[in-house]
């Protein structure tokens, strides 16, 4: 099948602290994949890395086996809902064709071929009828679907999302479940940031287990056992966190000078 | 009175402030109303600088001047941002002060050493818009189109970094490219509007219109439009104002108009004014009343098992009304046929009863959810249902009958009363 994303030796910090040691992993393509850990385990750090969000201390990503910026038109990303000011003055189609802006039409006027496929993204998460509404009367699931129409709008291959089901009700949770098998049916990837083991097991195929380090990444039969989630759930290590807080406090440089990003050493 | 100057005088005024003020409006929605502030400040050495260095009667002189202390009093702030751990309203006044005092400092050397244009200097403090000379008119029209063909140019670049800039990050857009656009429109702004109501005053030609506009509109488009024309209307009204009173200052009327304006518009906007929320407050306590009423009687009637008739003072005794707004709301009761005045009182008409049953339906209902599904003792739910049951709508009412299974008592066994049919 080939790879999706490939994460190598990747350390991020966060205010000179770092959140993410070392972590290795490949994913598959055409799957729901689950990245799932512990409140503040690195799992945003993890998404906002990949995306180019963040720099990475040591370490590189890589999606279809290119750089972000080579393959940016087929990659999607859906941030937490929480990230925006909602009051912002926008209807939900104003924030729906967001999705089709690029580097290439920054300056040009949305186009009716934009508006059809924007108009398709929102008949797919059903708010097609609140297209005019504006975004600050919305509820919490409706904002959250507005931001995958948003996605969606942006035809891409593989969608990264950062808690798409925090503070959504049920029906929603219905809907971008379903939105979701209908994409793996098409053969895209999905990535998804979660917090809430209860339902991982039942939403994903494969699961990247995260607490500042990898526990464990693969089928979810396999990463889904008692001795992994309690090595993910059972706090963070002590060595890590406390070598954490002396490299914040020094200010010590994790970067090395002459690391060179694009050639990894194996 | 329409003399050529004045003429010349509000057409200036009129480009200078709908120009800035379509700026402002992305400050304003960043929630970075300081940020031009400190920039208008920040300008003065710059400008000062000019005038020693060059030509000062050229305004071209003055605008570049102005743009590199303003690009350096921003690039200042985020750096001081980024590398420190001072909060950014910190860093805004750190290189507002400094820079506004480098400022005063040159400007007070300029005038010991008597140069001939000291006059000219002055008008960057408070504006003086009396003092635009043709020349000045003809590049500051140029700016202000530019200013505005800037806008639209990146507009699109503008809303998404402003709403979510993670977003144009991640999908490509050269981020950098679009902040720095920004920061050039906004410091050419600056420099536009400190001509007409100086330094000092300039944050408030760049961010009341926007918080004026914000108050009519949710629309991005018609946003910038009303930003514009409030500052339009507020610079020809304090032109107007200062030509015509003896010796009165351009700026401070444009400014004092201005905020007319966004305190109005505070007041009267549409469901987010002060206006708005003191009538819906209102109609609450009109809604509670009315069907507080209706339900004593229902409840009355209950007891009774056949229609009772209750006095003024009765209602008042039973602590469901109060004296104020009770007559009021018994007489618009009687006028919407929901009760009738008969010798002994107030008593239910049919559709009054009915409307009764709702309130009270509504009360057992949610009494009934919070022990059911919030697990509440049965002695604490009487004080939310009594607010409750004049918030559910017909909807919540029906998802609630659902989830319940549509119960026959609440937890104090009193029967849930349904609209027979």
């Amino acid at each position: 099948m080939g790879k999706s994303i490939e994460v190598h030796n990747l350390t991020v910090s966060y205010h000179s602290k770092p959140v993410l040691w070392d972590v290795d992993f490949e994913l598959p393509k055409g799957k729901i994949i689950g990245v799932v850990g512990p409140n503040g385990s690195g799992k945003t750090t993890m998404l906002k890395t990949i995306m180019g969000l963040m720099k990475p201390d040591s370490g590189y990503t890589e999606i279809f086996g290119q750089p972000l910026d080579k393959v940016r038109e087929r990659v999607s990303y859906v941030p937490q809902r929480e990230s925006v000011d909602w009051d912002f003055p926008a209807d939900v189609m104003d924030v729906v064709l967001m999705g089709r802006y690029r580097k290439n039409n920054l300056f040009k006027r949305i186009t009716k071929e934009d508006r059809r496929i924007a108009t398709e993204a929102l008949e797919k998460v059903n708010l097609l009828e609140f297209a005019d509404r504006q975004i600050s009367q919305l509820s919490g699931g409706q904002q959250q679907r507005v931001f995958i129409a948003r996605s969606l709008a942006q035809q891409a291959d593989i969608y990264l999302m950062d808690e798409p089901f925090v503070g959504v009700d049920a029906a929603t949770e219905d809907a971008i479940l379903k939105l979701l098998r209908d994409m793996k049916n098409e053969g895209k990837t999905v990535v998804i940031v979660h917090h809430d083991l209860q339902t991982a097991n039942e939403y994903f195929d494969w699961i990247v287990l995260l607490n500042t380090r990898l526990v464990a990444a693969g089928p979810k039969e396999q990463v889904f056992t008692k001795e992994l989630l309690q090595e993910a759930y059972g706090g963070r290590l002590t060595v890590l966190s406390k070598l954490g807080d002396l490299i914040s406090d020094t200010e010590f440089p994790l970067r090395e000078p002459d690391f060179k990003e694009d050639q990894p050493q194996d | 009175m329409f003399d050529l100057i004045l003429i010349k005088v509000l057409f200036g005024t009129f480009l200078l402030a709908s120009s800035s003020a379509v700026v402002g409006v992305f400050s304003f929605l960043k929630g970075e109303s300081l940020v031009g502030d400190a920039i208008a400040h920040a300008l003065l050495p710059g400008v000062v600088l000019a005038f020693i260095l060059g030509d000062g009667r050229h305004p071209g002189y003055l605008i570049i001047g102005a743009l590199i202390a303003g690009l350096i009093a921003h690039y200042g702030i985020t750096f001081i941002e980024q590398r420190t751990k001072l909060k950014s309203d910190t860093a805004v006044s750190l290189v507002l002060s400094t820079f506004f005092g480098f400022g005063i400092l040159l400007m007070s050397y300029v005038q010991r050493t008597g140069q001939v244009q000291q006059a000219g200097l002055e008008r960057f403090l408070l504006g003086k818009a009396a003092a635009i000379t043709m020349m000045d008119l003809y590049v500051f029209m140029g700016l202000a189109l530019l200013l505005l063909l800037g806008v639209a140019l990146f507009y699109k670049g503008f809303q998404l970094m402003t709403f979510n800039e993670d977003f144009a990050a991640a999908i490509g857009l050269p981020t950098g490219l679009i902040r720095f656009a920004f920061t050039v429109l906004t410091v050419l702004a600056v420099t536009v509007g400190i001509q007409t109501v100086g330094v000092v005053l300039m944050a408030a030609l760049l961010i009341t219109p926007s918080a004026a506009a914000r108050s009519w509109t949710s629309s991005l488009p018609r946003m910038l439009l009303l930003a514009a024309l409030f500052a339009s209307a507020a610079a020809l009204g304090g032109t107007f104002i200062s030509a015509t009173l003896p010796k009165m200052p351009t700026g401070p009327w444009i400014v004092l108009v201005l905020g007319f304006f966004g305190f109005s518009s505070l007041i009267l906007a549409p469901e987010k004014g002060w206006l708005a929320r003191r009538k819906r407050a209102t109609s609450n306590r009109n809604k509670t009343q009315r069907e507080n009423l209706l339900k004593l009687l229902y409840g009355a009637e209950e007891r009774a098992g056949e229609p009772v008739a209750m006095t003024a003072d009765a209602m008042v005794d039973a602590r469901e009304a109060h004296y104020e707004g009770l007559t009021m709301t018994l007489r618009n009761l009687k006028k919407e046929f929901l009760v009738v005045e008969r010798p002994d009182g107030f008593a239910l008409t049919d559709m009054g009863r009915s409307e009764g049953r709702r309130v009270v339906r509504l009360h057992r209902l949610w009494e009934l959810y919070l022990t059911e599904r919030l697990g509440m003792a049965a002695d604490h739910i009487h004080p939310q249902a009594e607010t409750m049951e004049h918030v559910i709508t017909p909807e919540i009412e029906a998802l609630i009958v659902k989830e319940l299974g549509n119960p026959e008592v609440d937890p104090h066994q009193s029967p849930i009363p349904y609209e027979e049919d």
